[in-house]
């Protein structure tokens, strides 16, 4: 079964009364994770702590660089994640849809390649070999 | 190769039945091998070479008794001599296992029948899929279903056979990697989805019908592939009105594509052409079309866009055209799909049926509509209603900005020739 990252973009909160507005759609959420176990397709998902707590690293010719923040300064910025198990596209487009977060952010869904760590001996399904 | 179809036709033109084939079965072949084989690349390739090897062997063995059938057969073999080689396809055992099962199994049996039957539908959704690009969904159409070259299409699209390739391809493998699903979409999800796979159809006959006067072939070409794609799908889907509707309305837009040029090769807009050289079978077609989806009730937009087209179809002259109707039709299109483009053709019609006046009325709100500013139709109707309510000044300046705004070259002779005609009879009763 193929696996989906659903990716939660969405503005930091410009003010205390949107940051309640959200705080106000967590049942909806609780309810979407249960139709989401219910349905036998959730893999993982959490929300992420806000980009100010985030840290970036890079390694250039042997060196570590830590440097403090997001890799990049953007508006939108990464919220939150879900990984799901859906048989197709639409059926990820569809769980997509259902978050709440949708409704005034954006919820990119990007397939996995099917690579996990503990099975890279095997060749990926339809990565790179359409080509021709 | 020895496959399916038994006998051979006997003293049919191997080139001609292959040329007939191309057309009326590749893209049925093509459409039912990619469920087979789960890959467009795949099942394309495939289709290839099986044409390739029904050139020689139509040539040597004479036309098979049911070419669609030996072409089904050589395109799976090929697909499996294909699957053999590529050792890099992941699933390519159970694939292949797969495939051989089919190419034992009797083609005729009843499982496969009611699955071939919807091969195409299947087609054309995955191909118009909201997760593709929208030019992509086109090119993919016109390729896969209308069976046009790479090439063509980028001809007809105005961009290099190079870019509309890696258009193409980009888009074949986004299917594979996220795995749009070959399917047509559940009930639920219908009528969205279709309202994406009739946007596509309409935008390949709307660049055919805008197409310059030069390139007559591309626009032949792509208003009849979106005619040919529109019967398709009103075959396949013969109780959707809108489906019927978008049919009835480029058959109808189509039959007027002959007088839309005059004999000095200019452009003649609808009130002035020669009706006599409208297409009276495809006039016919369009009426039928449309008579079949209003019996079903369930009207849209594209239903009432055809049914204002076959009101001009069935007036002698613009004049005796029925306008009052037409404005009401425009009225139930505004509400359809608001839009201020509707709302400038529903001023116009106005200004037929009440007089200029009650058109202008209209128009002021659409004059101030920023979204509407460099909207050349808006200010050419503009013009046209203040020359008829004889404010002579205000239509000239109207021809000017809408000349300023023209964006091609026959369009503007047209409206060149207005303003020149409305300046000879300056201080005269205005025509019409």
């Amino acid at each position: 079964m193929p696996q989906y990252m659903m990716l939660l973009y969405a503005e930091q909160p410009a003010d205390e009364a949107e940051l309640q507005r959200r705080q106000g759609e967590f049942p909806r959420w609780l309810e979407l994770n249960r139709n989401l176990q219910e349905a036998g397709v959730l893999v993982g998902g959490d929300q992420l702590a806000p980009v100010d707590v985030a840290t970036t690293v890079r390694v250039r010719e042997g060196e570590s660089e830590i440097v403090d923040g997001p890799f990049a300064t953007t508006k939108e910025i990464l919220a939150g994640y879900y990984l799901l198990d859906c048989s197709d596209l639409d059926e990820a487009l569809k769980w997509a849809a259902r978050m709440p977060l949708a409704e005034w952010g954006s919820v990119e869904v990007r397939p996995l390649m099917g690579m996990s760590a503990d099975e890279v001996s095997e060749p990926a399904a339809g990565a790179g070999q359409q080509a021709g | 190769m020895n496959v399916a179809g038994g006998g051979r036709r006997a003293g049919e033109d191997p080139a001609a039945a292959l040329a007939r084939a191309f057309r009326e079965e590749r893209s049925r072949v093509i459409a039912t091998l990619i469920r087979q084989v789960g890959d467009f690349q795949l099942a394309e390739d495939a289709v290839q070479d099986a044409f390739v090897a029904a050139v020689t062997s139509w040539d040597r063995d004479g036309v098979p008794a049911n070419p669609g059938g030996w072409l089904m057969v050589a395109a799976r073999r090929r697909a499996i001599d294909r699957l053999r080689r590529n050792r890099s396809v992941a699933d390519r055992a159970e694939r292949l296992a797969e495939l051989i099962t089919l190419d034992g199994q009797d083609p005729e049996s009843e499982q496969e029948q009611s699955a071939v039957q919807d091969d195409r539908l299947r087609l054309i959704f995955t191909c118009c899929h909201p997760a593709l690009e929208p030019p992509a969904r086109v090119a993919l159409t016109l390729r896969t279903l209308g069976g046009l070259s790479t090439r063509e299409i980028a001809r007809a699209f105005l961009v290099s056979e190079q870019a509309m390739g890696k258009r193409i391809v980009r888009a074949k493998r986004k299917i594979a990697d996220a795995r749009i699903p070959y399917r047509v979409p559940r009930d639920e999800e219908l009528p969205a989805r279709l309202q994406s796979v009739l946007s596509v159809v309409y935008l390949i006959f709307n660049e055919g019908y805008a197409a310059a006067e030069g390139d007559r072939l591309v626009r032949d070409e792509l208003c009849g592939e979106a005619i040919r794609l529109g019967q398709l799908l009103s075959t396949l889907m013969p109780d959707d009105a809108e489906v019927l509707g978008l049919t009835a309305l480029m058959l109808l837009h189509d039959s007027r594509q002959q007088a839309r040029v005059d004999a000095a090769g200019n452009y003649s807009a609808l009130d002035e052409q020669d009706r006599s050289r409208w297409d009276r079978d495809l006039i016919d077609q369009g009426l039928t079309t449309l008579a079949r989806a209003l019996l079903l009730r369930r009207p849209g937009k594209y239903q009432l866009q055809a049914a204002i087209a076959a009101l001009h179809t069935e007036a002698s002259s613009a004049e005796d055209t029925d306008w009052r109707q037409i404005a009401e039709l425009y009225g139930a299109l505004g509400r359809f799909s608001p839009s201020p483009v509707v709302e400038v053709n529903r001023a116009v019609a106005v200004g037929f049926a009440d007089g200029p006046e009650a058109g202008l009325e209209l128009l002021e709100p659409l004059l101030a509509d920023a979204r509407l500013e460099r909207y050349q139709p808006l200010y050419a109707a503009h013009a046209e209603l203040l020359q008829r309510a004889g404010v002579l000044e205000g239509a000239d300046d109207a021809y000017g900005r809408a000349i300023e705004l023209s964006a091609n070259s026959v369009e503007r002779a047209e409206l060149e020739r207005r303003r020149n005609a409305l300046r000879d009879s300056a201080g005269l009763r205005p025509p019409q």
